[in-house]
């Protein structure tokens, strides 16, 4: 308590960084609404500027805070700081999917059913009469509208590899975590490595998986509420194990170059503590969306 | 180098021009930059009001077509709450909490730059839908699927892309005063011993942190459903457009209490003051608090009474709701028991705190009676629930910035601002807002529907009125602006304390109050409790 907090100087990043944000969205919004015309538009060329630049400005903003770090400019209050913000970022991730979650608990427990005539909801089974409940959904209200799939995913197989790969990770990781805390570095360069390889190779079966489902299941965005459910979940899921790779990678390319000892690796332990939610999540997706 | 840089700032205050602004990482800074742009925004979402209220001065259509009008009452939901109200709650923070806990500054002052900085390119994204094809978002700010989804303008994608970016700053924002709260407290300040905004931020912060995400999963959903042929809301993919509501007021109801919490902590500071009486039942208000915001994550679906839930639902969320009377009552309460047998004065920041306190529960009990599921079904979407919603918003949420502007303006700029000009600005504004809100009761209960252009003649007197008072309340809020004005450029100087009756940290900060707070932390380990 004795040492001053650590106010930064003046900085150029957050407004990079908001630029960066701001093309990204533009360029996306321009990008998504010609979708439906032509196609053609200068929105790709906004959102891969927007993209580059924010890109850019994560590895500099980083690097300057890495640099304080090293530099001995943080105190443990200012390690508390950073402590309470990555826990609140990961609280607001948790939420994130919670609503993903809450979307399909309510359409399962009370949307489906209600269609199918269940309980007093009965007006809305007069817009499809002979359509039945059941889930996964094969076979929409509309059929035309919304083809359903013809099967899905079987969870006992990549699904279940994956959910092995997964939990095999966050034990890796904590075998690196734990390498590093009693100063075994070589311990913490293998383990790390073969968490972010566990990582790599789950994508891989994710990325097959999605294949699968486009080409042989015909299970799509487009195929009704379970498709939509599966791929919003999983997708999303899929994207923060991505995110959860490349930090990793950064994390072992410093470790590589000799950062962190024994006490101070809050970066490392940040990056331990997504990769762990992460894999809580996947737990959760491997219930409610493949095997219940 | 760099621990040379950093002892080399301390020495002097800020740099000067644009770049200050832009840059910085300071605080005080930041907080003047959310405050400054929620003002603007405060004025833009105001004329989008004054459209609308122009509009329904008399029955028929004089000024806009109802396309036009649809986008007016979307865009001024969406500025107040997302660009007026919050900023202003989060600059309010920004400059006082540090100072209030002891800190040299927030937790994280280059995240906190990076919240700030990202509202003005959300909010220009936002405004520009109004120029683009097909007109801006007109589905309401509660933005219902399908009218946001199948129905929607081609601007709707830049609507959910600012909502993106409006939720990334909001929960950053949120982040950085959670961890100041709780890290940069200073030696003795215990939890029980926080000044009460800060209480109420916390708490505000966690709800943030809670359902800002949700608000972008539900938007993210829309954007799929209208440009990846998902389902999500629609029945025939087996989707369901009630789930939007569902998931938008789970979202939906947490954030206004996000807008009416803070302004519970800035009432909580300034009736002790002028009261000159300690705060009545301090520790009751921390758990009040924490009760209602424990209470809005199962209260959501009382606004959805008439969509068709079953039963148990509707009894569930009328009871829920209802509860949220006890935590609001012990807090009106306290500010009453505060006052009695205080001696009071009546300067312009109290008499908009007092305004708070009688008009937030008038809208409080509107808020009751629109709990009652039966005659909900009667009062849904008629003008009561604008009445409801603008009675604790106008006089409840925006009162309270305008108190804890005048409260806190002599000790951000070293000067007292007019009294007499102060004490206009609120009698005008106090007028104002109860001729414009107050007849809205009657004709909600009469049948007026909200949300739209035209209505019918025997609405017409009470139209009338509520339109005039408008004109009043939106104009008496340029005397706010030149009193502010006035008041940064010069004025009868303050000294550290300000108010006779204040207590607190921030007051022992001469004033206007240093660049950077509490280089070292004040140790209240030896003092009493302030509480």
């Amino acid at each position: 308590m004795t040492t001053q907090y650590y106010v930064p100087e003046r900085s150029y990043w957050p407004i990079l960084a908001s630029i960066g944000l701001f093309l990204m969205a533009l360029g996306a919004g321009t990008l998504i609404n010609g979708l439906q015309q032509d196609g053609s538009n200068h929105g790709k060329w906004l959102l891969l500027t927007g993209a580059a630049l924010m890109a850019c400005i994560v590895f500099a903003w980083f690097r300057n805070v890495v640099r304080e770090s090293r530099a001995g400019l943080y105190s443990a209050q200012m390690d508390r700081s950073f402590r309470w913000g990555m826990s609140w970022f990961i609280f607001s991730e948790v939420m994130f999917f919670a609503a993903f979650f809450g979307a399909l608990f309510y359409i399962r427990v009370f949307a489906v059913p209600w269609l199918g005539g269940e309980g007093d909801r009965g007006s809305s089974n007069l817009l499809w009469q002979g359509f039945t409940a059941e889930w996964p959904l094969l076979q929409n209200p509309d059929s035309e509208l919304f083809p359903g799939p013809s099967a899905v995913i079987s969870p006992w197989g990549v699904p279940l590899i994956n959910t092995l790969l997964l939990l095999t990770s966050s034990v890796t990781l904590t075998i690196a975590h734990k390498g590093l805390k009693t100063g075994s570095r070589a311990t913490v360069k293998l383990w790390l490595a073969l968490t972010i390889l566990l990582g790599i190779v789950f994508l891989g079966f994710q990325a097959e998986e999605y294949i699968v489902a486009y080409t042989e299941l015909d299970l799509t965005l487009k195929s009704g509420i379970y498709g939509a459910t599966f791929f919003i979940l999983t997708g999303f899921h899929g994207l923060h194990v991505t995110l959860g790779t490349v930090m990793l990678i950064v994390i072992l390319l410093r470790v590589l170059k000799g950062h962190f000892d024994a006490e101070q690796h809050f970066g490392f332990e940040a990056v331990s503590w997504y990769w762990h939610f992460v894999d809580v999540v996947w737990v959760g997706l491997f219930l409610f969306v493949y095997i219940l | 180098m760099l621990t040379q840089a950093v002892a080399h700032e301390h020495h002097h205050g800020p740099p000067p021009g644009l770049m200050r602004w832009v840059l910085t990482t300071n605080h005080k800074d930041i907080g003047t930059l959310y405050l400054v742009f929620s003002l603007v925004m405060f004025l833009t979402g105001g004329c989008m009001a004054l459209v609308i209220r122009a509009e329904l001065f008399q029955p028929g259509l004089q000024l806009v077509q109802p396309e036009f009008f649809n986008q007016m009452t979307t865009m001024h939901g969406l500025i107040m709450v997302f660009g007026a109200v919050m900023p202003a709650f989060v600059g309010l923070a920004n400059w006082m909490i540090p100072m209030m806990v002891g800190a040299p500054d927030m937790a994280l002052p280059r995240m906190n730059n990076w919240s700030f900085w990202i509202l003005p390119f959300a909010f220009a994204m936002m405004l520009a839908t109004l120029f683009m094809e097909g007109g801006a978002p007109n589905f309401g700010w509660t933005f219902y699927a399908p009218l946001s989804t199948t129905y929607a303008p081609p601007s709707v994608t830049f609507f959910i892309f600012a909502v993106h970016m409006m939720g990334i700053s909001s929960i950053m924002g949120a982040i950085n005063i959670i961890a100041t709260i709780l890290n940069l407290r200073a030696p003795g300040m215990t939890m029980m011993k926080l000044p009460l905004f800060a209480w109420t931020w916390l708490i505000t912060a966690f709800l943030l942190i809670a359902v800002m995400p949700v608000l972008a999963g539900v938007v993210t959903m829309m954007l799929m459903d209208i440009h990846f042929g998902t389902s999500f809301f629609n029945a025939a993919g087996g989707g369901d457009p009630v789930l939007f509501q569902h998931i938008f007021w789970f979202f939906g109801h947490p954030e206004v209490y996000i807008m009416i919490l803070p302004a519970f902590g800035i009432i909580s500071h300034i009736i002790p003051t002028f009261a000159r009486k300690r705060l009545f039942g301090y520790p009751s208000m921390v758990y009040a608090t924490a009760s209602i915001a424990f209470l809005s994550f199962i209260v959501w679906a009382h606004h959805m009474f008439t969509v068709g839930m079953p039963l148990a639902g509707e009894l569930f969320f009328m009871f829920s709701t209802m509860l949220i009377a006890v935590p609001t009552g012990v807090k009106v309460f306290n500010w009453v028991a505060t006052m009695y047998r205080g001696s009071m004065t009546f300067e312009t920041p109290m008499l908009f705190a007092l305004a708070f306190v009688v008009l937030f529960t008038i809208g409080g009990f509107s808020g009751l009676m629109l709990a009652i599921a039966p005659v909900d079904f009667q009062y849904h979407d008629t003008y009561f629930v604008v009445a409801h919603f603008h009675y604790v918003l106008v006089p409840g949420a925006i009162f309270s910035i305008m108190a804890a502007t005048y409260y806190w303006l002599p000790k951000w700029t070293g000067n007292y601002y007019n009294e007499y000009l102060g004490k206009w600005h609120f009698w005008l504004s106090f007028v104002g807002v109860n001729i414009t809100f107050f007849p809205m009761h009657f004709i909600g209960l009469a049948g007026m529907p909200r949300r739209i252009p035209d209505y019918a003649l025997q609405f017409a007197d009470f139209n009338m009125v509520a339109s005039i008072g408008a004109f009043l309340f939106g104009l008496s809020q340029l005397l706010f602006v030149y009193n502010i004005i006035q008041c940064v450029r010069g004025g009868y100087g303050a000294d550290s304390r300000v108010w006779e009756g204040a207590e607190g940290l921030e007051w022992t900060l001469p004033s206007p109050a240093p660049y950077h707070s509490f280089t070292t932390p004040p140790d209240l380990r030896e003092q009493g409790g302030e509480h």
